[in-house]
């Protein structure tokens, strides 16, 4: 083997080894990083591991949204038409945070079943629901999103 | 040929993009796609002997139902007659696969309710679970002798799951209707 | 009649892009010079009818004709003029014009910037472009055009999503453009060597100004988006992992990599089929980026309204675009390893680091953003990658690069010895040390990450001044040549980016508060008064502005007036964020929404954020670089002299493929 075939070769392997660990850490950590998205519905039928971290999706409960008086704690209810979850939060709602309108919370279960929050994404613009909540609600059928929303 | 390497990756991420086009259009949940596939590997500790590894492939040869549960799972309460009813009467022999649990917690819950169960595997870190798609507790999956999954409930089965869905999963493995691939 | 016209001046600009396209290609191959002669012209008649094309959408807005379609969707009569102009590429269809308009303005620009070129090639890079033309005019007049009528036409629009409604996004989306579209060049030119398949340095030397240009404009795109997000989402984060920006951050990483692998092409011969390899994959991935923001696949906070038509349609273009250029790739790259080779340690070596990592922090960013997908394809659920996955993987893949950079220039080429650089690096290393010293003393709650960012920062500024210096002393007359101080100011702008990254993620301050009129928040050292909230009214809006006043001690250091806009015709709800900027810090505040039925009290989130301004200034010195180099006189010497004598210095092997 010439030094250069020898070095091109050490090169070649080195390159090959640093790929692999990045690999390696990458697929572990994005098993670490996952989030669900899950939907009212699933969350009822199932139980959760504590602490899990998921992302729920559907529609904010009409007058659901209950302000404690002297924090920024906030609760309401996001619904798939078939199942109601209560979610509680700390902080402050986005601008285009509505009753009645898609939302999607980051947070995990308690004890008690309440999803407790720690971020909260609304839709962005008028045109614009994410995709998981548009086909949750297409699942439950058209008709189903006034009258869920309206208890 | 390692110069074609890159058309065939781009091929390949061409295709995951043209299904997830696909998706984003899709009008209902489709099956999980384990379906009909090989269940995922796994080696886990039995519960209640930790040291004992049980692996995927020292379960083949006879075609099992895998119930996933943990004590922290109040829906797996509600199932668990269903389960012990399916375990002595069932055709099948029943594992537990026990989820992101402490053992010993679950060792209590099943002291308090029965343990219906042939054999429960530990999953603590609930890697295995991920891998086999498990969003929670209680999933059931019907697992044939080959090893493939056959079947997939989501949340606790009850009366009327296991007698028009679980039963006639089962007794088409046995007719070996879907053959396997 | 305005919007007939356009959408007949679309349709031309189509035909002469067509003939751009394969007249042209038909003329190289056959070596009629007749036929490549129609490249220019042709490039030139589809630059004047898309620029008609667009300038007849502009009008449509600023007379506020709301009988076309795109301007009642995205346009109200109360708009202020500004906007009504910068509301042409507020939505799908007026940016997708945009975007032809760009292309077509550097097809325009490459055809008069190339006839130093010998003609075949000049012809292939036309066509190439032509080709890209032909994909994204279709795509406007088949599944987005933005020239429809509305009928009956609606008396008033329904105005531009008032988060748009900002001088941050009036250039933003042009950048971005400038930037996606620039790496079309560096592609024409990729292919159009391979076509020839005669691949040597040439193309490389001819193409590098052009690439280090859309580079340039690419890193102003992504700086000026995440300043605006910044200041106008509410939030104070500059960087979210949203596969929107991933989508505009992956073909900058491509671009950074090709622009130092086209360095060791140019000067050394070497790395050849990696550099054509690069150019395919910079422009792919702005493809792949508009396919995603486009087709609705991802979840994104601020994706453009999903359409899976419009998806099938970019994705067939990528195949077609993409997948040709890397068949034509497999079939024609350089067969053998050409150039000069080079020792274990030597400037090839670095450069060849540097283009390993970021390749694969590329590789990576594009794993994490769309493996959601493969998640779904598998029918495993629906996820999202969260944001810990990306940040662990980018420091993992930066910090090394972070500490081999200041090697590189000291580096010579071909071969050099570790300890004759290492001499040279003395100062720079005890500035680094220093820098994180005084961090560990000035602000121990940084932590490892906060320290170590700083010195490697340091470690960067210092080394190139270093450099720079050492060059200049060397040089008669106190002269840098151009490209050496690019590349000085590129690399010490990565480092106050890196310092100004480090500070601001680990000692931030955030607060969410209830506060009543009176009430005081104390943060960072600073006092937070809260003077109430009175109504102002805007020319479409009406807010409830806040008054806060910020004192350091007694001293006051600012008074804030944070907004709550209600834009009157689509009833949306704005934040306008108030932002006392600093070299040092930022103070940030932003009214959530009113806790009371009267309206006094308010949820309020205040930001002390240090170094953040660094973050914007690292990344405008990185472009500022970009430009300089591009504006190398040597590059016009290889103009003058031509390709002929460009290649015979030292002995590089040529190829034929």
């Amino acid at each position: 083997m010439t030094p250069t075939r020898k070095r091109r070769l050490i090169t070649i392997l080195l390159v090959l080894a640093g790929v692999a660990s990045a690999a390696v850490v990458a697929s572990f950590a994005l098993k670490q990083n996952m989030l669900y998205y899950i939907h009212p519905s699933e969350v009822l039928a199932q139980s959760l591991p504590p602490e899990r971290q998921f992302r729920l999706g559907g529609l904010v409960v009409n007058d659901s949204v209950q302000r404690a008086g002297d924090s920024l704690a906030v609760r309401f209810s996001v619904t798939d038409c078939s199942a109601v979850i209560p979610v509680s939060y700390d902080g402050i709602l986005p601008d285009l945070f509505r009753e009645g309108e898609a939302v999607i919370a980051i947070g995990s279960l308690n004890a008690d079943g309440v999803f407790q929050a720690n971020e909260v994404l609304a839709k962005h613009d008028e045109n614009y629901m994410p995709p998981e909540v548009a086909e949750t609600l297409k699942t439950a059928g058209p008709a189903c999103a006034e009258s869920a929303l309206d208890r | 040929m390692k110069r074609f390497f890159p058309l065939l990756s781009f091929a390949g991420l061409a295709v995951l993009l043209f299904f997830g086009l696909g998706n984003a259009d899709r009008k209902q949940i489709v099956p999980s796609p384990l379906i009909d596939r090989q269940a995922p590997a796994f080696q886990l500790p039995v519960l209640d002997q930790p040291e004992r590894l049980i692996s995927r492939d020292e379960l083949l040869g006879q075609a099992y139902l895998l119930n996933v549960w943990a004590s922290w799972c109040p829906p797996c309460r509600l199932e668990h007659n269903i389960v012990t009813q399916l375990a002595i009467d069932g055709p099948l022999p029943v594992y537990g696969l026990n989820y992101k649990d402490e053992p010993d917690d679950a060792q209590r819950w099943l002291q308090t309710l029965g343990n219906p169960y042939a054999l429960i595997l530990a999953d603590r870190t609930g890697r295995t679970s991920i891998d086999f798609g498990v969003y929670g507790a209680p999933e059931t999956f019907l697992i044939d002798a080959a090893g493939h999954i056959r079947y997939k409930f989501v949340g606790p089965l009850t009366a009327e799951t296991v007698e028009h869905e679980l039963l006639p999963a089962i007794a088409a493995l046995d007719t070996g209707q879907r053959g396997s691939p | 009649m305005t919007a007939e016209l356009g959408q007949i001046a679309l349709i031309l600009a189509l035909i002469f892009a067509l003939v751009q396209a394969f007249v042209p290609l038909w003329g190289a191959w056959r070596g009629q010079e007749n036929m490549m002669a129609i490249a220019r012209p042709a490039a030139f008649g589809q630059f004047c009818f898309v620029a008609f094309a667009f300038a007849l959408l502009t009008s449509a807005f600023v007379n506020q004709d709301f009988s076309v379609e795109y301007v009642a969707r995205n346009s109200n009569s109360l708009l202020p003029l500004v906007y009504r102009i910068s509301a042409v590429w507020g939505a799908h269809e007026g940016s997708l014009l945009l975007w032809a308009l760009i292309l077509s303005g550097w097809t325009l620009a490459v055809a008069a910037g190339s006839r130093h070129l010998p003609q075949t090639f000049a012809a292939r890079v036309l066509a190439v472009m032509g080709i890209i033309s032909i994909g994204f005019l279709l795509f406007s007049l088949l599944t987005s055009n933005p020239f429809s009528r509305l009928l009956p036409s609606p008396v008033d629009g329904n105005d531009l999503n008032p988060l748009l409604q900002d001088p941050g996004l009036i250039i933003h989306p042009p950048m971005l453009y400038m930037g996606y579209v620039g790496f079309s060049v560096a592609f024409a030119f990729s292919v159009a060597a391979l076509l020839s398949g005669k691949i040597d340095r040439d193309w490389v030397r001819w193409c590098r100004p052009w690439t280090h240009l859309a580079w340039a404009f690419l890193t102003v795109g992504i700086a000026l988006g995440s300043w605006w997000a910044y200041y106008e989402l509410g939030w104070g984060g500059w960087w979210f992992w949203d596969p929107v920006e991933n989508a505009s951050f992956l073909p900058w990483l491509a671009g950074t990599a090709l622009i130092h692998s086209q360095a060791v092409t140019d000067k050394r011969g070497t790395f050849q089929g990696w550099t054509l390899l690069l150019a395919i994959c910079a422009f792919s991935l702005s493809l792949l980026g508009t396919f995603l923001v486009r087709s609705g696949v991802l979840t994104s906070v601020h994706a453009f309204a999903s359409d899976p038509t419009r998806g099938l349609f970019i994705l067939a273009f990528l195949g077609l675009v993409t997948g040709g250029a890397l068949l034509l790739y497999a079939l024609r790259a350089p067969k053998t390893v050409t150039g000069g080779q080079f020792a274990g340690w030597s400037r090839e070596t670095l450069l060849l680091i540097n283009n390993l990592f970021l390749t694969v922090a590329a590789a990576m960013v594009l794993i994490g953003t769309l493996y959601p997908l493969l998640i779904d394809a598998l029918g495993r659920g629906k996820i999202s990658v969260g944001a810990p996955y990306f940040g662990l993987m980018f420091i993992m893949l930066t910090a090394p690069l972070v500490l081999v950079m200041p090697f590189g220039p000291f580096t010579r080429w071909k071969q050099d010895g570790l300890r004759r650089v290492l001499t040279r690096l003395g100062l720079p290393l005890l500035a680094a040390l220093s820098a994180g010293g005084i961090t560990a003393i000035a602000a121990p709650e940084s932590g490892l990450r906060g320290i170590a960012g700083v010195a490697g920062g340091v470690w960067l500024i210092a080394g190139s001044l270093v450099y720079a210096f050492g060059r200049i002393a060397r040089q008669r007359g106190w002269q840098l040549p151009r490209g050496e101080l690019a590349m000085s100011l590129a690399h010490i702008g990565v480092g106050v980016f890196v310092i100004g990254v480090s500070m601001t993620e680990t000692i931030s301050t955030e607060k969410h508060l209830a506060m009543n009129p009176g009430d005081q928040a104390d943060i960072a050292g600073y006092a937070f008064e809260f003077r109430g909230t009175e109504v102002l009214r805007g020319p479409n809006w009406v807010a409830d502005q806040g008054h806060f006043i910020v004192r350091s001690g007694e001293r006051i250091v600012a008074q804030l007036y944070p907004q709550k806009r209600h834009y009157r015709a689509g009833g949306d709800i704005m934040t306008e964020s108030a932002i006392d900027p600093g070299i040092t810090r930022d103070l940030y505040i932003s009214l959530g929404e009113p806790l009371d039925d009267q309206g006094r009290r308010w949820a309020v989130r205040i930001y002390h954020k240090p170094f953040v301004r660094w973050i914007w200034l690292g990344a405008l010195l990185i472009a500022f670089g970009g430009l300089l180099a591009a504006t190398d006189r040597r590059y016009r010497r290889y103009r003058r002299t031509g390709a002929v004598d460009a290649v015979s210095d030292d002995g590089t092997a040529r190829s034929l493929a």
